[in-house]
């Protein structure tokens, strides 16, 4: 499979669907569709999202690989696949702010890796603590662009557990690149330097998790 | 000319001329802290051109800053266009809903006139005000949103980036509409006694798109925009990458480039050649939390690496300081562009990175 993950990863970045579908397919001669999930489309798109990190890929082609492979993805894997991964029970909101590019990334890499999650779309900070309880969410991914938002999760955080929730959070978002040590400071349990290292995280949780 | 002690338009003349002036121009962008020392909230304190005029003068006796930044907010464009502003008590102004909700809108796309608009002639009547306190010893710096990054506020930024790869007829529609605007609003701020325009530029960034997709689209546009605005222009990426494009931006004919703190500063003046001068690049987030010790080592760091020769404005990296960054940091930044800051920089010999 590792040949294959190149020329996915190429086709991903230049925005070639027709040659990101084919790769593909190739994939599903050989494997089932969430073998080829985990062993084609989730490497791609880590390796889009570490090139992103250091500068070699841009936002944009970021944002079109993740939509291209969710596509693909619920193509072979739809909502209803028992294959999906609905565990453990996840949502992704913006928090205060109004910026959803970052939100909508994410949501789409962890789709094309095969988990389900709620899209709680923008909340404030009591609306969100009450819904993630409402839901038994177990992994709350909150994305943001500003600082007062980012600073805001220390809030959902402390009300979390005062509730005696053990909710996981990960953060992500613009503040948090800039400032390694914000994480810490607003009470997250992880912060998601790229999309796909969001979904590295989950994956890591969904093991330690009962 | 660098021993004698020069007022603010002329030192930052001077370091646009690639020369080295009496010290480094303190660029400090603050734009809400106006508001903290009136003692209004942020939405007050941009309700009245009165407000910001007396917040900016005395922001920059405060914090000895060479700059007048009458800059209200990004979504005061977008308000032109029909869009809506939600204030924040402890941030910047955010903008409502997309006007532009689905793309075939742009067919019938209009650009609004900016006298039309009560929030842009708030802005001017500001500029106006600031230019008859300070003349010319002052520059004022007004702000356009460049023709290529306001559909991120115009219909929000996943679907601005379908709508580049996807719709280019379209795509050209829009830059055509916003071209037009942009460069009407830019010249409206030069006419009220503006400097030069901060045309504000992330999309373009390497951060957000790859650079050859720029030099077909974000290069084109300001070469169109830049070209038709009657003034100086310092092309900012907001926080973004840029060194990847920096001759190319050099290539549209901007003065000034705003650089980030993610790419180093030594690295972008090299690559700057002395065609643009460079603005930055002190992390706004990080800021939040320095000790005066830790502005000091970094103001140090900045000027050492991009100070010697001109060319050179120290300021944020953003182009907007957050509101959570208290005062005894900005003061210390200030003290120390005092400090190190004075030309000849004889004490960057003997600086490392990592030693303060």
């Amino acid at each position: 499979m590792e040949e294959l993950i190149k020329p996915f990863r190429a086709a991903l970045e230049s925005l070639d669907r027709i040659a990101a579908d084919n790769v593909f397919r190739q994939a599903l001669e050989r494997l089932s569709p969430i073998a080829a999930v985990e062993q084609l489309v989730v490497p791609a798109l880590e390796q889009v999202g570490a090139a992103w990190e250091d500068g070699r890929v841009a936002l944009s082609q970021v944002y079109m690989s993740g939509r291209f492979c969710e596509e693909l993805v619920e193509k072979v894997l739809p909502r209803s696949d028992p294959d999906r991964k609905h565990q453990p029970r996840s949502a992704i909101v913006v928090l205060s702010d109004y910026h959803t590019l970052g939100k909508r990334i994410v949501y789409s890499m962890m789709r094309a890796a095969g988990y389900e999650l709620f899209d709680y779309g923008r909340m404030d900070v009591d609306e969100l603590v009450a819904r993630a309880l409402a839901d038994k969410i177990s992994v709350l991914l909150i994305s943001v662009l500003l600082l007062p938002s980012a600073l805001k999760v220390r809030a959902v955080s402390d009300q979390l557990k005062a509730a005696g929730a053990p909710v996981k959070i990960l953060v992500g978002g613009a503040p948090f690149l800039f400032d390694a040590q914000l994480w810490r400071d607003v009470g997250a349990d992880a912060m998601g330097r790229s999309a796909a290292d969001a979904v590295n995280i989950v994956h890591g949780w969904m093991g330690e998790m009962p | 000319m660098n021993g004698t002690a020069m007022n603010s338009m002329q030192r930052t003349l001077t370091t646009l001329g690639q020369q080295e002036p009496d010290r480094v121009p303190l660029f400090l962008l603050t734009t809400m802290h106006g508001a903290k020392e009136l003692d209004l909230s942020i939405e007050e304190y941009f309700s009245r051109a009165e407000h910001v005029i007396e917040g900016q003068l005395l922001l920059l006796k405060k914090y000895r800053r060479d700059c007048l930044y009458p800059f209200f907010h990004a979504s005061i464009e977008t308000e032109a266009w029909g869009g809506t502003t939600i204030f924040l008590p402890d941030g910047p102004p955010l903008c409502g809903a997309p006007v532009i909700a689905r793309p075939e809108q742009i067919d019938n796309l209009q650009p609004p006139a900016v006298m039309q608009s009560p929030g842009l002639c708030r802005v001017l009547a500001t500029i106006g005000g600031l230019k008859a306190q300070v003349q010319d010893t002052v520059p004022i710096i007004g702000v356009a949103i460049s023709p290529f990054s306001l559909p991120v506020m115009q219909m929000g930024f996943d679907s601005y980036i379908e709508l580049i790869y996807e719709q280019p007829e379209r795509f050209e529609r829009l830059m055509q509409a916003n071209i037009a605007f942009s460069v009407e609003w830019a010249n409206a701020q030069l006419a009220a006694g503006a400097t030069a325009i901060c045309y504000f530029d992330p999309v373009s960034s390497t951060t957000n798109i790859p650079r050859d997709l720029y030099l077909k689209t974000g290069q084109q546009v300001a070469k169109r925009a830049l070209a038709q605005i009657k003034g100086p222009t310092a092309t900012h990426m907001a926080s973004g990458r840029c060194l990847p494009i920096m001759a190319e931006i050099a290539e549209t004919g901007t003065a000034v480039v705003g650089v980030s703190v993610l790419e180093d500063l030594a690295k972008l003046k090299a690559a700057a050649k002395q065609r643009v001068s460079l603005l930055g690049n002190l992390n706004g987030i990080e800021m939040r939390r320095w000790t005066p010790e830790q502005a000091e080592a970094e103001v140090k760091r900045a000027i050492a690496k991009a100070g010697r020769g001109g060319g050179f404005l120290l300021g944020d990296n953003h182009g907007e300081i957050p509101w959570q960054v208290p005062d005894d940091v900005l003061l210390a930044i200030s003290a120390a562009v005092e400090r190190w800051g004075r030309y000849p920089l004889d004490w960057v010999d003997d600086w490392s990175d990592g030693g303060g």
